[in-house]
């Protein structure tokens, strides 16, 4: 008895320590996360509250001004909506045919597996790597100046391998019955694909298609290097060889070198502005999604 | 006797239009098919020429300046043609460490909170939160960390400037942790249940499942996660340009202007001529930042190949 005692006692206390050890730790995590999210939500709140209530339509739709305070950004606003469209309208039709040729057509060979692995890793490469090709394309090779055109061409081709990736896992996750279903009602393959597959990976693939247009909308560095840091100084412009400043190269320019009075308060609408966008781009984006599973539930 | 005899016109114009309609059913069939292997095609051509344009104007620079000097000298002047990358090289790899040193502990333990101990809704929200930071433009960050948090370094360390290391390193935690949180959420929510059940089964504490049960059990994917936010720290470019200082020197203190491959080659690329070696060397550079994310990416490739087989 007395030997076993203190055994008891030793292995009570230690449930004890580990006990607290699992409150302790458990509540740092917790502590810890919510930090994260805190200061994370704060830095949003700050940037949004410092813009948002000075942005007004003069703002939203003005011509910028060099010297004097009081111009608008909307050059670089309705660059950044047009590149955007045109890069999309490049990438989406291409990106998600090759996506599906890799998950439907494509044989469970070497090369495939190679052409896999060549898109994937393309999918993270540097932008900057894109820029300088886009460079040396566009204004080396072609001559045709920084533009809205190389841009928009540009982007394209950095957000392709990102869509032919998501949209091939996207299509690959529907189950095969699916397809066995539909080719039974004698369907081919192209309206298999079209009529059932697609509508079923359409959440992978609208999750990926958000991604790559947030991805286009921010994109800095290729913009930088092929659309040029100034615009053609006129609204609603639809030339494709203005120049193609966007928001956030215009961003960078206004926080780095422009001479312009109140840099400072347009770096904070702009900014203010972007982070409102993307959140607007997600958002619609996603929005069909939503809807239709909406209804489903009723 | 009339009508018994087939209304051969009718049947013809049936006929027809049936083979009709067959025709335009298999013709799309096939022409959808070569869509696709059309954008594939285009897809592949396009990329190996990027590629082969970068590595073949990149590796252009060894004609004029040795290998050693491109990677061990810290002299960058192309006026005296030196064409040293050590600085830009360190600088990225320099970066990149601090940056993960920062942000994997903290984004691994925000994932278990999100696997583990979040409530279902708060879940989702957090999810969903998230991924919409994913999307944030990186330049926002860059600017948040040229307004804020470079005054804030100047203050607290009486650093003259500010720029440097540490800045570029904070920043981009901040971009690269919603990644790889999203990445290790998911990661830790593919270990099945009864591996959890077995530990409090024994006797274990949360904790103690989460530290010897599921950390280990979603190695691979959490080596993929930091992997992938490594890719991206490595990569960005224009966050980093506007708190980096952009300066070519050593920055080893964390707090003094300094270069990355990225910043530098982009701050570079318009003043030098497309047949300069310095613009080579640039191409150089940036055919490292490639070579090192395509071995990134194949390294992920490899893990997630040996996870599928001990699974």
């Amino acid at each position: 008895m007395n030997n076993q005692a203190p055994g008891l006692h030793e292995k009570m206390s230690r449930l004890r320590i580990r006990r607290l050890m699992n409150q302790l730790v458990l509540g740092m995590i917790s502590i810890i996360s919510a930090a994260v999210f805190f200061i994370i939500l704060f830095l949003l709140y700050m940037i949004v509250r410092k813009g948002l209530p000075d942005i007004d339509t003069h703002f939203l739709i003005g011509l910028p001004e060099e010297i004097d305070a009081g111009g608008g950004i909307g050059p670089f606003l309705w660059n950044s909506i047009y590149i955007l469209a045109l890069s999309l309208l490049l990438s989406l039709p291409l990106g998600i045919g090759a996506g599906i040729f890799l998950a439907e057509y494509a044989p469970n060979n070497r090369t495939m597996e190679w052409v896999r692995a060549a898109i994937e890793s393309l999918a993270s490469v540097p932008s900057i790597v894109f820029g300088l090709f886009g460079y040396a394309l566009f204004v080396e090779y072609f001559q045709i100046g920084v533009t809205i055109l190389g841009a928009s061409i540009t982007l394209a081709l950095l957000n392709l391998p990102v869509l032919a990736r998501v949209s091939e896992e996207a299509i690959a996750a529907v189950p095969s019955a699916w397809r066995e279903a539909s080719f039974a009602l004698g369907a081919t393959k192209a309206q298999t694909i079209v009529k059932t597959v697609l509508p079923a990976a359409m959440k992978g693939i609208l999750t990926g298609i958000s991604l790559v247009a947030c991805r286009a909308f921010g994109e800095s560095a290729i913009i930088l290097l092929v659309g040029g840091t100034s615009s053609s100084g006129e609204m609603w412009d639809f030339h494709l060889l203005s120049e193609g400043a966007t928001l956030p190269v215009h961003l960078w320019y206004i926080q780095s070198e422009a001479l312009v009075a109140d840099a400072q308060q347009i770096a904070d609408k702009t900014s203010a502005l972007l982070v409102l966008m993307v959140l607007f781009l997600s958002f619609i984006i996603r929005f069909p999604l939503w809807l239709k599973q909406r209804k489903k539930r009723y | 006797m009339e009508k018994l005899s087939p209304d051969w016109t009718e049947a013809t114009r049936l006929w027809t239009a049936h083979r009709q309609h067959w025709i335009t059913k298999y013709r799309s069939d096939r022409l959808f098919r070569f869509f696709c292997l059309a954008s594939i095609v285009f897809l592949i051509v396009v990329l190996s020429a990027i590629v082969l344009f970068v590595s073949k104007t990149g590796l252009l620079v060894f004609r004029d300046v040795s290998p050693w000097e491109f990677f061990f000298s810290s002299r960058w002047d192309p006026e005296h043609h030196r064409y040293g990358a050590a600085v830009f090289i360190t600088g990225t790899l320099y970066v990149t460490f601090v940056t993960l040193l920062m942000a994997t502990p903290i984004s691994i333990l925000t994932a278990v909170f999100i696997a583990e101990m979040a409530p279902p809704r708060l879940q989702q929200w957090l999810r969903t939160l998230l991924d919409l930071l994913v999307g944030i433009p990186s330049i926002v960050y860059g600017y948040l960390g040229a307004t804020l948090l470079v005054p804030w370094i100047r203050k607290l360390t009486g650093a003259p400037v500010g720029d440097g290391i540490l800045a570029a390193a904070i920043v981009l935690s901040m971009m690269i942790l919603p990644t790889i949180t999203r990445i290790t959420d998911d990661a830790l929510c593919a270990v099945p249940n009864e591996w959890r059940e077995a530990n409090y089964a024994l006797g274990g504490t949360k904790i103690e499942m989460i530290a010897k049960v599921l950390l280990p059990a979603a190695k691979s994917g959490i080596a993929a996660a930091v992997i992938l936010g490594m890719a991206r720290a490595l990569g960005e470019t224009m966050a980093v340009v506007m708190v980096i200082g952009n300066v070519a020197q050593w920055g080893f203190d964390l707090i003094t202007p300094s270069s990355v491959l990225t910043s530098h080659i982009v701050m570079q690329i318009l003043n030098v001529d497309f047949h300069s070696t310095a613009n080579h060397a640039l191409y150089m550079m940036a055919l490292l930042l490639l070579f090192i994310s395509i071995s990134l990416i194949m390294m992920i490739r490899r893990l997630r190949l040996k996870g599928g087989s001990s699974s």
